[in-house]
């Protein structure tokens, strides 16, 4: 079909106002519809008006600080036990009660915010360098490549990434390095889908034809010509992976798979309280589940207000 | 609820107008501010008139279509004016009034008929909820669906009704939209640009068909396009609309044969007619550029870009100067217009024609199939062409004969079946740009018909030029910097432009860039994918002037693609007519349009409808073009010939290409004498004097 290209049709954001002659689209793209760094203040401009992300990033900044800060300001050290005090309810001297050793639940849980904090983004950054490459080799070269790897990717895809942890962490022994390569690999193959489809609408357009009739190496068009096209989607699935990143190191750690004890971590904490549950020692569990979930939700909040003005 | 009786809400069939516009402003509001888009827009439409707005992309033909409709964006809204439909005044409507209007008195045709149905219902299903809408029941509004479709002339409603969009094709899919809204019998039917989505071929049977059906139902029609020549021929009235004005307005005829505002001078003069060619007379431009919306400026709004404006045209704001005879425009040198001076000097100053008696490229029997769902499907058939240095093929035929895939051949980026053969300056070249020498690359180049698919959007207009120059000229440093600048200028940029992204400038502007790249290094062959269809005609006048000039400096060929055979005529100096990947008919430029004509070239000749209104008796085809992966036997092109022979050859037997007279071969049983001849008299193309602008006569 003939696509030519000739109605005016206004958008319902006049940004987009009826004009494509030369000198009004240029006047029209300086003062706002086109250039890339204005959509990027207006992208940002936007998300700090949008109060899904504000309450986000107060959330994820607030676990960020006990991190970085939490030594400075945890009323007692975490690692301390006192026998004579286990299993304190919340109080003034404890705010959050104390656990079956005795230690603060409250300096836990604020240190215990660092392990995870570290893990869970290494490892999604991995997984997104990993998934990047391999998206762009799939969706680039497709053929017998995208075939062997797209198999593969289906294959772990079927089995919960926590399931296949598990196995590699078993095969290579708990430590903070391992998980952030088995949490980083397997959602790289996850997140290689996604480049992939988005790899696959940009090679079809016709600078990527361009650059084939200069005679540009295949590293060059992917990396030079379609990566930069193709980040929008791959930020999206970083801040969205990071949630689930969050959970996968929480839920190996409570496996006992991940940061291991006495080491103030919300996953291990929590396996290492639930059975007191039923004798009514509730604080020990609930307070660092808030924690993770808390944090989960910061980071989906982020995630989702990102998403939706990239996608806008 | 009671639904209202039919007619209890048409308009009187006695109001004086169909439609009446007086003194309409629109405004968008934008981050608080009030954008004026339209600027007191008057005009009527008499019951059974036909009325065309014409006008360049940003004038706002849109956005009164909207208005009219009361389908304005929510930001936009009626600052002053008004609209009546039938007598009555639309701005104060209710919605439930409003509805009513909508689906009985009002209705409205679009661009893509693909978007305008929803792809998952049956069009049975959609053609009937119009008849709902009005109160029929659910069985009586199907038995209306399939009259209706009978109505727009489709021979086998039945199969149609039963059919999903995608399985139509793109006029039938018209067809049916238009079926929709003629339906309810409207007063007042809007086409807003019908036929652009569509080939000539189905673009005449759509507007026949429209002028068909007005003479029956008797239907107002305001008719929106960009097209000059169409609105030519459908129209007995037209407006001109230039940045939210209506400059101009008259009858249709006498508005195209005297112009009485610069702009619609200007706009004429820039659409390539017939017997202009580009060796002996430029086209002309609007130089400047449209004001942004919005902007109001003192004086005339045309004032800036025309060449006739003095002081007074640029202080005061011309009023609507009555000019008799229904006439009027929006100028004080109304009866200047004609007189307007070139913006390009007329003279062409081209260099040599074909000197060199070596092909720079050659195509032997190039054929391609692709194999999809266990069909093959034969894209192109047995291609032979020979091209010299410095000339332009010009490739014509409907969508899917195999002018892009031709293209994509000789640019290596699909192969071409084995035994196929093209050879680069007497060299044969491997079938895939990735196995072609560097040299080879350099050498043949292309201009792609959407530059917002072409240029990286990430990348600087630096970026995408210096890269090209990197890689095909094998410049670094200083002597890029400086080929750069001087690339960038003869494609008429500036340095200010380097480090700006493609989405910062026009579409104008965007083709340019992809012309400088494409000459970067400086090609033998430059192919042309329709690189001007996207374009305003004034953006489009300035391409092909610029697309003129480096060929006649560079000595490049050319190898153009279009749909539209206004523009291959004043380009090509020969021209190949494919039709299901066939050659149908090539020689050279003369020839192919003076004839003896193929039947099929005869066809999309008389298709094209002609600004003066003097369009040949159009030769009409039956059908749809049949798939490729199903070709019919003998003559591809029988089952839709109007003269294929009685006695059954043309289904039996292919014709081989024949050479009938010299230099132009064909592709038909039919003796010479048989064959069609649309321009049997060439006398008006012979000189640049009897090719003289119109606005002069």
């Amino acid at each position: 079909m003939a696509t030519t290209e000739t109605g005016d049709e206004p958008g319902v954001v006049a940004e987009v106002l009826p004009l494509r002659d030369e000198m009004a689209q240029e006047a029209a793209a300086r003062l706002g519809a086109g250039s890339s760094k204005r959509i990027r203040r207006e992208q940002v401009r936007l998300l700090v008006r949008s109060g899904t992300f504000l309450v986000g990033a107060a959330i994820v900044s607030f676990w960020i600080v006990c991190a970085v800060f939490g030594g400075l300001f945890r009323p007692y050290n975490p690692l301390t036990q006192n026998l004579l005090a286990i299993n304190q309810p919340p109080s003034l001297a404890h705010l959050f009660g104390t656990d079956n050793l005795g230690r603060d639940v409250l300096s836990r849980v604020i240190i215990g915010s660092r392990e995870i904090l570290i893990v869970a983004p290494l490892a999604t950054l991995l997984g997104t360098l990993v998934g990047t490459v391999l998206g762009l080799l799939q969706g680039f070269y497709r053929g017998v490549i995208d075939a062997l790897t797209g198999r593969v990717v289906d294959a772990f895809l079927a089995l919960p990434v926590v399931i296949v942890a598990f196995l590699f962490i078993v095969a290579a022994g708990a430590s903070v390095p391992t998980l952030i390569i088995v949490i980083g690999l397997g959602f790289g193959l996850v997140i290689s889908r996604t480049v992939r489809t988005a790899v696959l609408q940009e090679r079809e357009l016709d600078y990527v034809a361009a650059a084939r009739l200069r005679g540009e190496r295949g590293m060059h068009t992917m990396f030079v010509e379609i990566l930069p096209n193709v980040l929008g989607p791959i930020i999206v699935e970083f801040t969205v992976r990071l949630g689930y990143a969050i959970f996968a190191v929480a839920t190996l750690s409570f496996l006992g798979f991940g940061i291991q004890p006495p080491t103030p971590d919300w996953g291990s904490d929590i396996a290492a309280t639930y059975q007191y549950l039923a004798a009514g020692y509730w604080w020990e569990t609930l307070f660092p589940a808030l924690a993770i979930a808390s944090l989960i939700t910061g980071v989906n909040l982020i995630g989702d207000s990102i998403e939706s003005v990239i996608i806008q | 609820m009671t639904l209202a009786a039919p007619g209890l809400l048409a308009p009187d069939s006695d109001a004086a107008h169909a439609l009446r516009v007086s003194g309409l402003d629109v405004a968008y509001r934008v981050r608080g501010v009030d954008r004026l888009t339209l600027r007191a827009i008057s005009f009527d439409i008499g019951p059974r008139e036909s009325f065309g707005l014409v006008g360049e992309s940003g004038c706002g033909k849109s956005t009164t279509v909207q208005a009219i409709t009361r389908y304005l964006p929510r930001n936009g809204h009626v600052t002053g004016g008004g609209i009546e439909v039938g007598g009555k005044d639309l701005m104060s409507m209710g919605p439930e009034a409003l509805r009513r209007l909508r689906s009985k008195s009002v209705s409205v045709v679009y661009q893509e008929p693909g978007r305008a149905l929803n792809p998952s219902l049956r069009i049975g299903r959609q053609v009937a909820e119009v008849f709902e809408v009005t109160g029929s029941s659910r069985s009586e509004a199907l038995g209306r669906a399939e009259e209706a479709l009978r109505t727009v002339q489709i021979a086998d409603p039945g199969r149609v009704l039963r059919s999903y969009p995608h399985q139509l094709s793109g006029g039938m899919l018209q067809r049916v939209v238009i079926a929709m809204a003629i339906a309810v019998e409207p007063s007042l039917l809007v086409l807003d640009e019908p036929t652009t989505a569509l080939d000539a071929t189905v673009e005449a049977e759509v507007l026949e068909l429209v002028s068909a059906l007005r003479e029956q139902f008797r239907t107002a029609v305001l008719f929106i396009s960009h097209n000059l020549a169409v609105i030519a021929k459908m129209c007995d009235r037209v407006g001109v609309m230039y940045a939210g004005e209506i400059v101009e307005q008259g009858p249709a005829r006498q508005v195209f044969e005297d112009p009485r505002h610069p702009y619609t001078v200007g706009l004429l003069r820039c659409v390539p007619r017939r017997g202009q060619r580009k060796d002996r007379e430029r086209l002309d431009t609007i130089p400047g550029f449209l004001p942004s919306p919005g902007e109001v400026p003192r004086g005339c709004i045309f004032a800036s870009r025309c060449a006739l404006a003095d002081d007074r045209c640029r202080s005061e704001s011309p009023p609507v100067e009555d000019l008799g005879g229904g006439r009027s425009a929006r100028c004080f040198k109304h009866s200047e217009a004609a007189g307007l001076p070139r913006s390009e000097p007329e003279e062409m100053v081209l260099g040599q024609g074909r000197t060199s008696s070596d092909p720079v490229i050659r195509l032997e029997h190039v054929s391609k199939t692709y194999s999809a769902h266990g069909e093959s499907v034969r894209a192109l058939v047995d291609v032979s062409l020979e091209l010299y240095p410095g000339e332009t093929l010009g490739v014509v035929g409907e969508s899917g004969c195999g002018k892009t895939t031709l293209a994509r051949v000789l640019l290596g980026l699909t192969g071409a079946d084995p035994g196929s053969v093209v050879a680069l300056q007497g060299r044969s070249v491997p079938p895939l740009a990735v196995a072609r020498s560097p040299e080879d690359l350099r050498l043949l180049q292309i201009v792609f018909q959407n530059p917002d698919s072409a240029l990286n959007r990430r990348h600087s207009v630096r970026h995408i030029v210096s890269r090209t120059l990197t890689k095909l000229a094998g410049l670094s440093g200083a002597a890029l910097e400086q080929r750069l600048h001087e690339i960038l200028a003869a494609v008429r940029m500036e340095p200010r432009h380097l480090p700006m992204r493609p989405a910062q400038l026009s579409g104008g502007l965007k083709q340019r860039v992809a012309i400088a790249r494409a000459f970067a290094g400086e090609p033998a062959v430059l192919v042309c994918d329709e690189p001007t269809s996207a374009l305003d005609v004034s953006v489009q006048a300035a391409i092909l002037n610029l697309l003129v000039d480096l060929q006649s400096r560079e000595r490049v060929t050319y190898v153009f693609i279009s749909h539209d055979l206004g523009v291959v005529r004043y380009l090509s100096d020969r021209i190949v007519v494919l039709y299901l990947g066939r050659v149908m008919e090539y020689g050279p430029a003369e020839s192919v349009f003076a004839g003896p004509h193929h039947p099929y070239t005869e066809a999309l000749l008389s298709a094209v409808p002609a600004l003066d209104g003097t369009g040949s008796e159009r030769i009409k085809l039956d059908g749809d073009i049949p798939s490729p992966a199903n070709p019919p036997a003998g003559c591809v092109f029988h089952t839709r010939c109007p003269r294929r022979l009685a006695d059954g050859t043309c289904e039996s037997v292919e014709p081989p290409l024949r050479e009938v007279t010299p230099g132009k071969v064909l592709r038909c049983h039919l003796p010479l004498q048989a064959l069609g001849r649309l321009e049997a008299d060439p006398a008006p193309a012979s000189g640049p004097a009897a090719a003289g602008d119109p606005a002069g006569a």
